[in-house]
């Protein structure tokens, strides 16, 4: 088994009266693909935001290689390679496809702003490898054909990608995909779970949350289980099936669609 | 419109601001004078732009050229220093001030930080008000001599402006400061920083998911708009020789909302637009200025509604469609 690279433990956020995550525990290994499942509003979506620093958590520790990133400001995180998409897709709408990835290798910049102002040659290097490396994650993710689209004009099915390809474009270390294959049909998230395999396969450990049952099975390493924001079930994919506690939650809840 | 284009119009502009206008206003004092505050008021409008560009409204830019007025004001008097470095200690004193309300300030959002950015300009008038001590008061600081002479060596680079003609002075140190304040906006726009500042205008979260320090790029905008609006204020007072805590009012720190809005946001030139079209036009109507609250807010509202990306937005004959300055599409065809 592979080394530890992030210890969740005891984890709370609490919005006044509800504890959204309720003491949840569990470690994330380096370059698995680990999925959290649950029903809606069961905390996944809080879980992330907590571990990349966009809540405070009101008790409870994030360990990362090491050290404890719980109360760090979120681009710091961001700095130390744990990178959040969002449940919303979340792009810069008035920028094209490749400019979106483009801005979005920040972190790897060598030179400083007032390089990036006199136009320095390491802020000229910098702008080239941008380019180049942005079209290179967005033809890998299939979006080389819209890269000079606008943003906001493209087809819906794109968005999902262009998000994954931003989180890319910051080379992560972990990378947390908040339910990548919403609104896909099933060709495409056959693709697109091919895509998750292959960024895996890059060295990105995966965290995902994501409510298509078939695709979570298929792709998971392991699999963490939350309930009213409990942790209720961790563990593979086949032992998460047969497992009592999960059942009973989704099946107490007449609107899910969950295939288990 | 192609490249070369747009240089051969930005030297026709320029001639025209810089020898066309100037040599044939000689005799206009009057008329110099209306189009070197038209440039000043550019430059202090400019920052309001960048704060857009950002994704906030300031309304709060009269209160940096108040501060930076009367910075320059006490420096000059009081501490006896050279206009000159009184222009620069404005300008430092108003980014220090930023940067130190900027923190907090630029937490809020929306309806929020335009509230609060509002009210300073209230503040600064009172503060001028309230330190007599310093600032002498509603009386204000008066009699300031006109900027002396800047020798390097024998060689002097800047005449004294009591030896010449001070009109012609002021209005080429008001175009200096506008070209140099619009080449600075220019290149901000047109390098990483732009698009880091366009990322944080569209969404402030996507951007720190990858590493982007948002709160201190948005002081960063801020002082740079603070600058321009201290020494804009400074460069005004040394107009006037003169400073009162109403030089720069409420009225003020919306006038240059406005000369943004109706300029357009989305290009650099908007705010250059917006105060020279909107500021001399006023001055030609004598005869409306008692209704020049009333007429502004028409405008600004007529410009909300039909002319939402402001004048530059406008269909030149020569004109594609207006773009907010992409590198890449500006050297097409
Ligand atoms: N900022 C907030 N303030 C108050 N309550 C919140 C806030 N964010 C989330 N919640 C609540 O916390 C609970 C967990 O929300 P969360 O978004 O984490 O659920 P989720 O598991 O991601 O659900 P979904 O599958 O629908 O995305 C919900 O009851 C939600 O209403
Ligand atoms: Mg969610």
């Amino acid at each position: 088994m592979s080394s530890t690279l992030m210890q969740i433990q005891n984890l709370t956020k609490r919005f006044g009266g509800l504890a959204a995550v309720n003491d949840v525990s569990f470690d994330v290994n380096d370059g698995e693909i680990l999925s959290i499942i649950g029903p809606n509003g069961a905390g996944k979506s809080t879980l992330f935001k907590l571990i990349s620093s966009f809540l405070h958590a009101s008790s409870g520790k994030v360990i990362y290689l090491g050290e404890e990133i719980t109360s760090m400001s979120p681009h710091k995180v961001a700095r130390l390679g744990v990178i959040r998409t969002f449940q919303e897709t979340t792009i810069f709408r008035e920028m094209t496809a490749l400019e979106n990835v483009v801005v979005a290798h920040h972190l790897q910049s060598t030179a400083t702003l007032t390089g990036f102002f006199f136009g320095t040659p390491a802020a000229r290097g910098d702008e080239a490898r941008f380019r180049e490396s942005a079209a290179e994650i967005l033809d890998y993710l299939g979006l080389g054909g819209v890269k000079d689209m606008k943003a906001s004009n493209l087809p819906h099915g794109y968005l999902r990608a262009l998000g994954i390809a931003i989180g890319m474009a910051a080379r992560p270390r972990l990378l947390l995909l908040d339910e990548p294959f919403a609104g896909m049909n099933s060709d495409e998230t056959r693709h697109a779970i091919e895509m998750v395999r292959g960024i895996r396969e890059r060295g990105v450990t995966v965290l995902l949350v994501e409510h298509d049952m078939p695709a979570v099975m298929n792709i998971s390493d392991r699999i963490v289980v939350l309930n009213f924001g409990k942790k209720i079930a961790e563990g593979t994919p086949a032992e998460i099936q047969s497992n009592e506690a999960v059942i009973e939650a989704y099946l107490g809840r007449e609107d899910e669609e969950v295939g288990i | 419109m192609s490249k070369s284009k747009k240089l051969a119009l930005l030297a026709v502009l320029l001639f025209v601001y810089l020898v066309v206008l100037p040599l044939g206003l000689r005799d206009k004092p009057y008329f110099l004078g209306v189009i070197t505050t038209a440039s000043v008021l550019s430059v202090i409008s400019a920052g309001v732009w960048l704060i857009f560009y950002i994704g906030r409204i300031n309304m709060g830019q009269g209160a940096f050229a108040l501060v930076g007025g009367y910075t320059a004001a006490i420096l000059i008097s009081k501490c006896g220093w050279p206009f000159w470095f009184a222009l620069i200690g404005a300008g430092v004193a108003t980014v220090v001030l930023s940067i130190l309300i900027g923190l907090p300030l630029l937490r809020l959002k929306g309806v929020y930080f335009s509230m609060i950015t509002l009210s300073l300009t209230e503040t600064a008038r009172l503060a001028a008000q309230s330190f007599p001590s310093i600032t002498n008061g509603a009386k204000g600081v008066l009699n300031l001599p006109l900027p002396g002479a800047i020798k390097i060596g024998g060689f002097t680079l800047v005449p004294d402006f009591a030896t010449v003609d001070k009109h012609l002075a002021f209005y080429y140190l008001g175009a200096v400061m506008l070209i140099v304040g619009f080449a600075v906006l220019y290149r901000i726009v047109n390098s990483r920083l732009g698009w880091l500042f366009r990322s944080l205008q569209q969404n402030e979260d996507l951007a720190s998911s990858f590493g982007v320090n948002v709160p201190r790029l948005r002081v960063i905008a801020f002082a740079i708009c603070a600058a321009f609006a201290g020494i804009g204020g400074a460069f005004f007072i040394a107009t006037q020789q003169c400073v009162y805590p109403a030089t720069f009012t409420v009225q003020d720190s919306t006038n240059y909302l406005l000369y943004c809005f109706l300029g357009g946001l989305g290009s650099v030139w908007g705010a250059i637009a917006g105060s020279f079209v909107l500021f001399i036009s006023f001055e030609m109507l004598q005869g409306l200025r008692e209704y020049q609250p009333l007429i502004y807010s028409l405008i600004m509202i007529g410009v909300m509604l039909w002319l939402p990306n402001g004048l530059l937005s406008l269909k030149m004959p020569w004109s594609r469609k207006e773009n907010t300055s992409l590198p890449a599409e500006e050297e097409d065809a």
